[in-house]
């Protein structure tokens, strides 16, 4: 039977809206993301079958009690009912509760889902798969996608994390308090991750229908409804927010990279802009410091300035010497010795970039920034071999075009 | 669930007999199986001999081979182990950060395969 567009589109809409608090609401009471998962597509083919005589009223109440009654006939076909017997009794339970009118509001699991999805015993690049499929409602293809990775490896990375929470007993629990703030971190984490790859457009210049740098700001704005109140939640959103803000300025009309030295700020989104940094005041306000509020910080003050020359470069300085509390990384000392450069110490700028070169010898911003502080520092030759390495290290043909016509501006 | 703890250090960076810091590392394990105890988590626990006494055998064609030595030949080797009955990994995690071991090498924690 072919169902009607409006319905297949409501559908879609339902499982993209409310995969994560349906998915969350049937791990609560199954223990079991495998299960979860195939009782919830069970429901979704059965409304295919259904909805065309009539959308229910509350449609993922509809879903999710139809996901029960899918995911109790698993479990009796699999012949799993002796040892899961507390689990179908539960579940009947749930569809008595459900089958009474008006149905009551589905408590909102979506805090443990998160927490389990970004546990630290998983790979971190599992962590952002999970993330992104249950919270986020992508498929596996947009995922595999986004990650320039063949479906099926990304099915196999998915097959894999979801297994390992079963045997090793990763548990669907919000933290302890002794774990807590470790563990937010990790989710944190796991949300910048998926900013991050979509702010570097690693998907080599093709067009993919989902933006990772939104899909991460909605995860984090759904984050800073279940914990309210968290300064390093929104230190986070304020720094996507700030970030995202500058997205219509870093590419130029032939889709190359604008250097933020460079951007038309005119060209930035000020709505965006300011949300962030009303963020930002509210959980500096909170007097609970933390990595994430610093780089908020960090890119709030190039937010806030009209250009380079009026960006308190200074103070970008004393920012990053608080990061490296947090996070003592090559890369947050590279990022301070080009704030250093810019205050005006380009001497001990280049001495603290020769420092660190072991360490971030294939990393290619590292090499970008060298040969930018040579040429400024009048050495042609070393600045063009610097260039060399960052674009024979670069991922994206934007990154590259930009590269190059930085090479090509040299000694003139 | 069940899980094992297994104990991996490098014999070189493991604080050496009659040291203040093996003494130290000697108070750790008391603390941690007081905890383990009281708990109620702990299984067994043991520390194991040198991998200089290890023997390894294998059968091949109905013939028992015994070799000198361990498994496999590392700088961070199997030192101990402890099994704990607790709820899920979190707990797991959680014991296994008590063992003083963990400071000088690395603690690898499995859930035990429970059969039946």
């Amino acid at each position: 039977m072919e169902a009607a567009p409006g319905i297949t589109a409501a559908i879609d809409s339902v499982a993209r809206e409310d995969r994560g608090r349906l998915l969350a609401a049937l791990m609560a009471a199954l223990q079991d993301f495998q299960l979860a998962e195939d009782a919830l597509q069970d429901a979704l083919e059965a409304a295919l079958v259904h909805w065309p005589r009539g959308i229910p009223t509350d449609p993922r109440a509809w879903l999710l009690r139809v996901a029960r009654r899918k995911a109790i006939d698993r479990i009796r076909k699999a012949g799993r009912w002796r040892d899961r017997a507390e689990d179908l009794a539960a579940l009947a339970a749930a569809d008595q509760v459900a089958a009474s009118e008006p149905p009551p509001e589905i408590p909102d699991e979506r805090l443990r889902l998160i927490f389990t999805c970004c546990h630290p015993a998983l790979e971190p690049k599992s962590r952002v798969a999970l993330t992104l499929r249950m919270l986020g409602g992508l498929t596996t293809g947009e995922i595999a996608a986004a990650f320039l990775d063949r479906e099926e490896t990304m099915g196999q990375r998915l097959s894999r994390a979801k297994r390992k929470i079963a045997k090793a007993g990763i548990p669907f629990v919000v933290p302890a308090p002794e774990d807590w703030s470790q563990r937010l971190n990790s989710v944190l984490t796991v949300i910048y991750l998926i900013f991050n790859e979509g702010y570097r457009a690693s998907s080599g210049g093709k067009l993919v229908r989902v933006d990772l740098c939104d899909e991460a700001i909605w995860l984090a704005r759904m984050l800073d409804g279940l914990v309210p109140d968290d300064a390093e939640v929104e230190g986070l959103l304020s720094l996507m927010l700030t970030t995202h803000a500058r997205r219509s300025a870093r590419l130029d009309d032939a889709g190359a990279m604008v250097a933020l030295d460079d951007q038309d700020r005119g060209l930035w989104d000020r709505g965006m802009l300011a949300e962030g940094l009303e963020l930002l005041d509210r959980a500096l306000a909170r007097r609970a410091p933390g990595p994430f509020q610093i780089k908020a910080a960090i890119s709030a003050l190039h937010g806030q300035a009209d250009s380079p020359e009026t960006t308190d470069w200074r103070q970008l300085v004393l920012l990053y010497d608080a990061l490296l509390a947090h996070e003592a990384t090559a890369v947050v000392r590279l990022n301070r010795a080009v704030a250093l450069a810019e205050a005006g110490g380009l001497a001990a700028c280049l001495r603290a970039l020769d420092a660190i070169r072991v360490e971030l010898e294939d990393y290619q911003p590292y090499h970008a920034a060298r040969a930018d502080l040579l040429a400024r520092s009048g050495q042609w030759a070393a600045a063009q071999d610097a260039y060399r390495m960052a674009i024979a290290l670069s991922r994206s043909g934007q990154e590259r075009r930009f590269l190059q016509r930085r090479m090509n501006g040299l000694s003139k | 669930m069940q899980y094992i703890a297994l104990i991996y250090g490098d014999p070189d960076l493991t604080p050496k007999h009659g040291t203040p810091e093996a003494e130290e590392m000697m108070k750790g394990y008391f603390m941690a199986n007081e905890v383990y105890k009281r708990d109620g988590v702990f299984i067994a626990g043991e520390p194991l001999q040198g991998v200089e006494t290890a023997t390894s055998l294998r059968i091949r064609s109905g013939k028992t081979e015994t070799m000198d030595g361990p498994f496999a030949e590392t700088k961070e080797r199997l030192g101990g182990f402890y099994i704990f009955d607790c709820d899920d990994l979190d707990a797991a995690l959680r014991y296994a950060a008590l063992i003083p071991g963990a400071k000088y090498g690395t603690v690898e924690v499995r859930p035990i395969l429970q059969l039946g």
